[in-house]
């Protein structure tokens, strides 16, 4: 297999974006990604899109044509692909591109992703989340989806005493790094009473605890590695990609505290790369709600199982701690325009590995990993970004 | 919802009737056509099994921004409970105050409201879980 790299990145600010449309979004994110990368659209072979249920948010199915046709490209007639994956659709379209790379069959490709949350209600947005839950044996009897990640989060304080001051830790930290994104939706500093003391969402998780609905877009351009300095200065390799499934519903797991898709993907990318989690410099992580961010850096190997909570708490993951974690402001600051989530994370290794993310560089950042969900857990993907030598 | 959509999930919806494999022996609930643990071999030999109903709470939450249909019941609580059988799995807790609930609790399948589809759609019915005092 050939080796990848990502050599341009682009992305919309993430928000509540009530001017632009989905098609304003993607095609504004796939625009930028092309200049970045120096590469005109005309010589791309392939698109992948990554879509969680542009169907409900907006009434539109069959979008990756039309993101083909709005970057002008109609005439190219280049095949293009949505990939769904929930959640996880941005960052498994990117692995779905590398894939097609690296085997030889393409050797320019677009990955993008794009959500655009904010044309339907609030209520509605969160019912087409759910579908991401089991819809027959967990949202018919009333669960929600802060509702599953409220279960996680009462067992793992159960069986670890992770206590609610040590989850409201990981939204003040990733708030205080989206201060520093100008992309971010939120840019403001909140503190751990507010997390607290917010609305109730499902015990023990509040407003300040959930990531918001957001619209955005981001898009990648890859080309094979030997290939990239062609195009840009400094492109980054893609080091490694490891996906896993579970089961779809929660309670079909046997420890509900642990994502074994994750376990499973990360061991896939650790072994492909050849690192251990020691070497990474940095990492975006899924953190739709706070206690994600908890059992990420748990099964991701940054700290051991049940000590999620303490190390967040003691200062590990901040921007100037031992593995900086999403240095973004991740999904919980940075905004959750689902499809968009797992591409605005490599847009933002990207960044990180080039030296160009401004007031939230991590100095010296070498090595970096994504960490995209589905669902509650039942999709996972991991990317291994890094400087080439 | 259509009503053949949830019609054909009456039996295990109102019944908590799950599956056994008569291979291995496993008891499940959802019910399921294959076996995670005989895969192909269990094909054809997936019985239908009662489940008693007892369990106890492994994990709960408050509800308290609900999805539409359940506006009305809110706040409440959704927990994931463990079947004396086994097999767990996710439903209402009644006739319980929200600080009472815990971990370990006792409970008992009762057969309840879920929800309506507006005021002339079809009513759905199903298990909902009660402390054993």
């Amino acid at each position: 297999m050939r080796e990848v790299a990502v050599i341009g990145v682009g992305m919309t600010k993430f928000g509540e974006v009530w001017n632009k449309s989905l098609r304003d979004l993607f095609t504004e994110a796939g625009m930028k990604a092309l200049i970045n990368a120096n590469v005109s659209g005309s010589k791309i072979n392939a698109m992948y899109v990554g879509s969680m249920s542009a169907g409900r948010f907006v009434g539109q199915e069959h979008i990756a044509p039309l993101v083909v046709d709005y970057a002008g490209l109609a005439e190219t007639h280049i095949p293009a692909t949505r990939i769904e994956s929930a959640c996880a659709s941005g960052g498994i379209a990117f692995r779905e591109a590398c894939m097609t790379v690296a085997s030889g069959m393409y050797d320019l490709v677009v990955a993008g992703g794009v959500e655009k949350m904010t044309d339907i209600s609030g209520g509605e947005a969160t019912e087409t989340l759910a579908t991401a839950a089991d819809q027959e044996w967990e949202g018919f009897f009333g669960m929600t989806f802060p509702g599953l990640y409220a279960l996680i989060a009462t067992r793992h304080m159960h069986k670890y005493g992770t206590t609610p001051d040590q989850l409201a830790e990981v939204a003040v930290k990733n708030h205080a790094n989206g201060c520093l994104n100008p992309n971010a939706h939120f840019r403001r500093k909140i503190t751990a009473e507010q997390v607290l003391e917010a609305t109730r969402v499902a015990d023990p998780l509040g407003l300040l605890d959930c990531s918001p609905i957001s619209d955005g877009a981001a898009a990648a351009v890859i080309c094979p590695l030997k290939d990239a300095h062609k195009f840009v200065e400094k492109p980054i390799r893609v080091l490694a990609s490891g996906q896993g499934t579970d089961t779809l519903a929660l309670h079909e797991r046997a420890d509900i505290c642990t994502m074994e898709a994750t376990r499973y993907a990360a061991k896939a990318a650790f072994a492909q790369a050849g690192i251990k989690p020691k070497d990474v410099d940095l990492a975006e992580v899924h953190d739709c709600f706070t206690i994600a961010e908890i059992t990420a850096i748990e099964d991701l190997g940054f700290v051991e199982k049940g000590k999620g909570g303490k190390a967040t708490e003691d200062g590990m993951t901040r921007l100037d701690g031992e593995i900086p974690i999403n240095t973004s402001g991740g999904l919980k600051a940075k905004g959750h325009p689902v499809g968009a989530t797992g591409i605005g994370q490599v847009v933002e290794l990207v960044e990180q590995l080039r030296g160009e993310a401004g007031k939230r560089q991590v100095s010296g950042a070498k090595r970096a990993l994504a960490h995209n969900i589905g669902g509650s857990g039942a999709s996972c993907v991991v990317h291994i970004l890094e400087v080439p030598e | 919802m259509s009503v053949p959509r949830f019609w054909r999930e009456i039996p295990q919806r109102y019944n908590l009737i799950g599956k056994k494999c008569t291979q291995c022996g496993q008891i499940y609930f959802p019910p399921r056509d294959v076996c995670p643990k005989c895969r192909r071999e269990s094909i054809g030999k997936m019985e239908d099994y009662k489940l008693k109903g007892t369990a106890k709470i492994f994990t709960y939450t408050i509800i308290h921004i609900a999805p539409t249909e359940f506006v009305k019941q809110q706040p409440y609580i959704m927990a994931i409970v463990e079947l004396d059988e086994g097999p767990r799995l996710t439903a209402q807790l009644v006739d319980i105050e929200p600080e009472n609930v815990k971990i370990g609790i006792r409970v008992k399948a009762v057969f309840r409201k879920i929800k309506e589809d507006g005021s002339k759609g079809v009513i759905y019915y199903g298990y909902k879980f009660k402390p054993i005092s």
